[in-house]
């Protein structure tokens, strides 16, 4: 039986991540600004968006399926859902045996192929051009994603991110070159499934250069803020699953209300540093040809296998 | 001063001395006197070890015993005979304008380095030094094939390079295994290495390790002997280089990268207890064989139809030796002699020839005879000899191993027929014209020296008709140490 | 996990890192930062071998430390960088084939190259074992970059890298060669490197480029 603190706790992640997912992307924008010695948008810019476009009307084009209009609420609910599995405040949460690094990418892929089929519902070219690189983008990354998954998971025996994140936060210091090749693998990756510089720039509206601002060009209204915020949430889902990886000290190991409130602060302490380095790495990178993605995205794999192949070599007892 | 001391030292001084001195106009005949003082060594070296038996020198770093007794004073003897012949065939060239002064220089100087670095390989007990010899080899070499500075001979000299470097780092990698087996029986000590060590203890070498290890080095090594699929440097070096430089890859280096694998083989026959190393041997001396038989046809330019010969020839040799026993090491051995003795006599009158006609093309060359009676009598004799016509030596050191493989390999004899026919038929075709038919060609401004090519064949018929005890002897105790299968 | 000791740790990462090195010099696009990838490569093969050298106190593996630290990332880096100034090499690396492809090879051939090390690593009792199917794997990768580039100066650094991996195998599996072996390669691969400085001009002055495919015209007619 789930216990109520349990329930309680785990709407409570989830409660924390819609509100929190926002906010980690206005601070992202904020220091991109900064490093560009911009002017920065306030850090509640992102909220201000999501509460006008919910009060704006939605305009539908006349050929619009229902899969045009069902697709933001499957995208938004995949994210919310990754949320509430990737351990970002405990691992112990009712739905953490449904935690499977698996099952997750298998979330987010059921994720981009709605929005990917959405943007072709409508048949303009811009649509159909941002589905279609999308998609090439994701065929090419998942592979690296999971090569990553299967290299943590061959050190902690499992692929249950919350058995991951038990293990690797309670050893002790120990050198694992298969775990940094594996982690500059998954920020390549990261980058480009959000849409990040320098696989895709997130501000751009020039159309021949968009890839996810292509495929939601026809959406408006309560549909965009859906969409926005799913977008906001996949960010947080990975920084928070590359922290569970890589950086996995401080997540609680039980599902006790005070448990939970003790590991708010230091999540939002590594979200912030993380934030500040991807604005770095956005800032320094200029964006890649798309012909030269399936190289970035290349490299990322063959990181990942590598490190998966130094981890068979090197670190178990031969 | 020792013997040994001396013979080693002579052409690294002279080779040092010559980076000087080498344009003035006495320094052809110091390169000669160079040559011939250690060839007078050796000689002497030679006498002494077969009268009193294997010894070592410098501690236990190098050694001379019944397997490189012989090797030693035919190198010397091939480096003596092919400076002699150099001396005015570089004059000549000198005065076509081919070369200049300071090229030159470069070559008698990298030739006694040469010599040196092949005397070294030959004579050292350890495994890693002879390593750095036969790289070291490679080097003096290099710059020596590409002496002409045409686009040609560039060419030939960077996959001559690269080739044979990246060989020699499977070589390298080879040693490395074998010192790692080495190693764990005879312990950490820089003895592992030395072979008069490995020998005593071959049985117990890991035979996993030993095996991979032989492979390295056959395929290392091997690049250097010529054997197919690593041979493309070989027909181009031996092409645009000079005429002495081909002789010398041909008759000296050829062999001691052989020996060089022939000493490892003992070493993983002893570890691996089975047919391995030397069925390896044969496939690839077989492959060899077939590969050169049927490129031979196609070539037109002469030198590097003879280079094709060579690479026949050594991976004869090398099926010889994989197929083991007291005969077929015999016949190797007999072989190994017979044709770098043939092959620098071929390049020499080959080197003449295409110096007085004055092109490299076979269908250009012709009349032989009247340019100059001796010079075709030369080419027409050695390609005789090489083609394994009796009485020449050759025809002996063939018809072993062919008799050796008819009763006990019959599945290669069909196909060493095959190749040794194809060769014959291709050669001779070719060489035919070239010696008999109409010229104009002019008389060089340096007579050139033909004494070398009737000094080698001479040996070579010599040893077809009649083989001196002492050397039946040695023949017989390096086939023994090679250990039958 | 805690039974592999610290040092040993240590030398895996640089192990790792060198691995690393080696792929980011096959995908490297230009000259000069392809040289001082390699250099970096020597550093860390340095550092490997030293760290080898304070936890087993072989004296020997001290001289061999700071053989490589100068040969290979000071003294090389240095007569390749010389070289590419005077030659005026321009900046783009010519690949045959496209570089994503030459990657996937090369991982290829690392699981290949691990495949072959594993029984030999099993039998070796050094505490840096586990490194010579890198080692191996570096020695292919080189060999990879050799025949896949175009422009000589790459094939001279996939060569000298070749060296390295071989460096490598020899200090994972023995503890090194006997230093005179040592010296002895050591003097091949500079006299090598200078020999092929030489030829780099004879290339230029007779083709005005360093690119190879000027020099495959010799066949067999």
């Amino acid at each position: 039986m789930i216990s109520i603190s349990g329930l309680i706790g785990q709407l409570f992640a989830i409660a924390l991540a819609l509100a929190l997912a926002p906010l980690l992307s206005g601070w992202v924008g904020m220091c991109r600004a900064w490093l560009q010695s911009r002017t920065a948008p306030p850090l509640w810019q992102p909220y201000y968006m999501l509460h006008k476009l919910f009060h704006k009307d939605v305009v539908l084009a006349e050929g619009a399926s229902s899969l045009f209009r069902v697709a933001p609420f499957v995208m938004f609910g995949c994210m919310v859902l990754a949320c509430a599995i990737v351990p970002s405040l405990s691992t112990d949460l009712p739905f953490a045996p449904a935690a499977d690094a698996l099952a997750l990418v298998g979330v987010f892929g059921l994720a981009r192929i709605f929005i990917a089929l959405a943007a072709m519902d409508i048949g303009t070219s811009f649509g159909t051009l941002g589905g279609r690189r999308e998609m090439l983008i994701g065929f090419l990354a998942e592979p690296a994603l999971l090569m990553v998954i299967f290299t943590v998971a061959m050190i902690a025996q499992s692929t249950s991110v919350a058995t991951i994140v038990e293990t690797l936060a309670h050893r002790d210091f120990y050198i694992h070159p298969s775990l940094a090749f594996a982690g500059v693998a998954f920020t390549f990756v990261s980058l480009a499934e959000n849409a990040r510089v320098p696989v895709d720039n997130p501000a751009t509206h020039l159309e021949l250069t968009m890839i996810h601002e292509a495929m939601i060009l026809e959406y408006s209204g309560r549909h965009l803020a859906l969409i926005e915020w799913a977008a906001s949430l996949k960010l947080y889902a990975y920084s928070c699953l590359g922290l569970a990886f890589f950086f996995p000290w401080g997540i609680a190991a039980g599902d006790s209300f005070p448990a939970l409130l003790a590991a708010i602060p230091l999540l939002v302490l590594k979200l912030a540093i993380g934030g500040v380095l991807l604005a770095g790495i956005e800032t320094i990178n200029a964006k890649l040809r798309i012909f030269r993605a399936p190289e970035f995205l290349g490299t990322a794999f063959l990181l990942a296998v590598l490190g998966l192949l130094v981890r068979l070599l090197l670190e178990t007892k031969l | 001063m020792d013997l040994f001391t001396l013979m080693l030292l002579i052409p690294l001084v002279s080779g040092a001395l010559l980076t000087v001195v080498g344009e003035r106009a006495w320094a052809p005949n110091l390169n000669i006197v160079a040559s011939l003082g250690t060839f007078l060594a050796a000689a002497l070296l030679t006498v002494e070890i077969v009268a009193n038996g294997p010894r070592f020198a410098f501690g236990e770093q190098f050694f001379i015993d019944s397997l490189n007794v012989f090797f030693v004073a035919l190198t010397a003897f091939v480096g003596l005979t092919t400076s002699i012949f150099s001396s005015p065939y570089m004059k000549n060239e000198r005065e076509h304008g081919r070369l200049s002064a300071g090229r030159l220089r470069l070559y008698k100087s990298m030739y006694q380095l040469f010599m040196f670095t092949m005397l070294a390989a030959l004579t050292t007990n350890n495994l890693g030094i002879l390593w750095v010899a036969m790289e070291a080899a490679t080097l003096t070499t290099v710059l020596l094939v590409s002496l002409y500075r045409t686009p040609a001979s560039l060419e030939a000299a960077w996959k001559y390079f690269i080739l044979c470097g990246v060989g020699i780092a499977q070589a390298l990698f080879g040693t490395i295994l074998l010192y790692f087996a080495a190693e764990r029986v005879l312990g950490e000590t820089g003895n592992a290495l030395l072979w008069t060590h490995l020998v005593e203890v071959k049985g117990s070498l890991e035979p996993t390790i030993m095996a991979l290890s032989f492979i390295f080095l056959l395929v290392g090594y091997g690049t250097k002997v010529g054997l197919a699929p690593l041979h493309n440097w070989l027909p181009d070096a031996h092409a645009e280089g000079p005429t002495p430089v081909s002789a010398v890859l041909s008759g000296l280096l050829l062999n001691v990268a052989l020996y060089a694998i022939l000493r490892c083989k003992v070493l993983a026959d002893g570890a691996i207890h089975s047919d391995f190393a030397g069925n390896l041997m044969m496939g690839f001396g077989l492959f060899t064989l077939l590969v050169a038989a049927f490129f031979l046809s196609r070539q037109r330019d002469i030198k590097r139809m003879f280079a094709y010969s060579s690479i026949e020839h050594m991976g004869l040799i090398t099926f010889a030796f994989g197929m083991g026993g007291a005969v077929a090491n015999f016949a190797g051995l007999l072989h190994m002699t017979m044709h770098s003795l043939t092959k620098s006599a071929i390049f020499f009158a080959v080197g003449h020839a295409t110096q007085k006609i004055g092109t490299q093309q076979m269908d250009d060359i012709r009349g032989l005879m009247r340019v100059n009676p001796l010079i075709g009598w030369g080419l027409m004799l050695g390609t005789l000899a090489i083609l394994g016509m009796p009485p020449f030596g050759v025809f002996a050191s063939e018809f072993m191993i062919l008799t050796h493989a008819m009763k006990h390999h019959p599945w290669a004899t069909p196909v060493l027929l095959l190749a040794l026919g194809v060769a014959f038929a291709a050669i001779f075709g070719k060489v035919q014209p070239m010696v008999f038919g109409e010229t104009e060609a002019k008389r060089l401004p340096h007579a050139p020296a033909i004494t070398p090519v009737f000094l080698h064949l001479g040996i070579v018929l010599m040893l077809g008709l009649w083989i001196p005890p002492y050397l039946t002897h040695w023949f017989h105790e390096a086939a023994r140490m090679l250990g039958t299968p | 996990m805690s039974s592999i000791p610290l040092s040993a740790q240590f030398i895996n990462l640089f192990a790792a890192i060198i691995l690393l090195l080696a792929f980011a010099m096959l995908a490297q696009r230009r000259v000069l930062q392809l040289i001082d990838l390699f250099a970096l490569q020597g550093a860390t093969l340095f550092l490997s071998t030293l760290t080898v050298a304070l936890t087993t106190g072989q004296a020997h593996l001290y001289g061999s430390a700071a053989l490589t630290l100068v040969l290979k990332a000071i003294l090389l880096p240095w007569i390749l960088h010389r070289l590419v100034r005077k030659l005026n090499i321009k900046g783009e690396v010519e690949p045959l084939i496209n570089i994503p492809t030459t990657m996937l090879v090369g991982l290829v051939l690392v699981i290949i190259a691990f495949n072959v090390a594993l029984p030999i690593s099993q039998l070796a009792h050094t505490i840096t074992r586990g490194t010579l199917g890198i080692a191996l794997a570096v020695v292919m990768l080189a060999f990879l970059m050799m025949i896949t580039r175009r422009k000589a100066i790459t094939q001279v650094v996939g060569f000298l890298s070749m060296e390295n991996g071989l460096f490598l195998a020899a200090t994972s599996a023995t503890y090194g060669m006997p230093m005179v072996v040592e010296l002895g390669i050591a003097l091949d691969v500079l006299v090598g490197a200078i020999i092929l400085g030489v030829f780099f001009f004879q290339i230029r002055d007779q083709f005005d480029s360093l690119d190879i495919h000027h020099m495959e015209k010799l066949k067999d007619s």
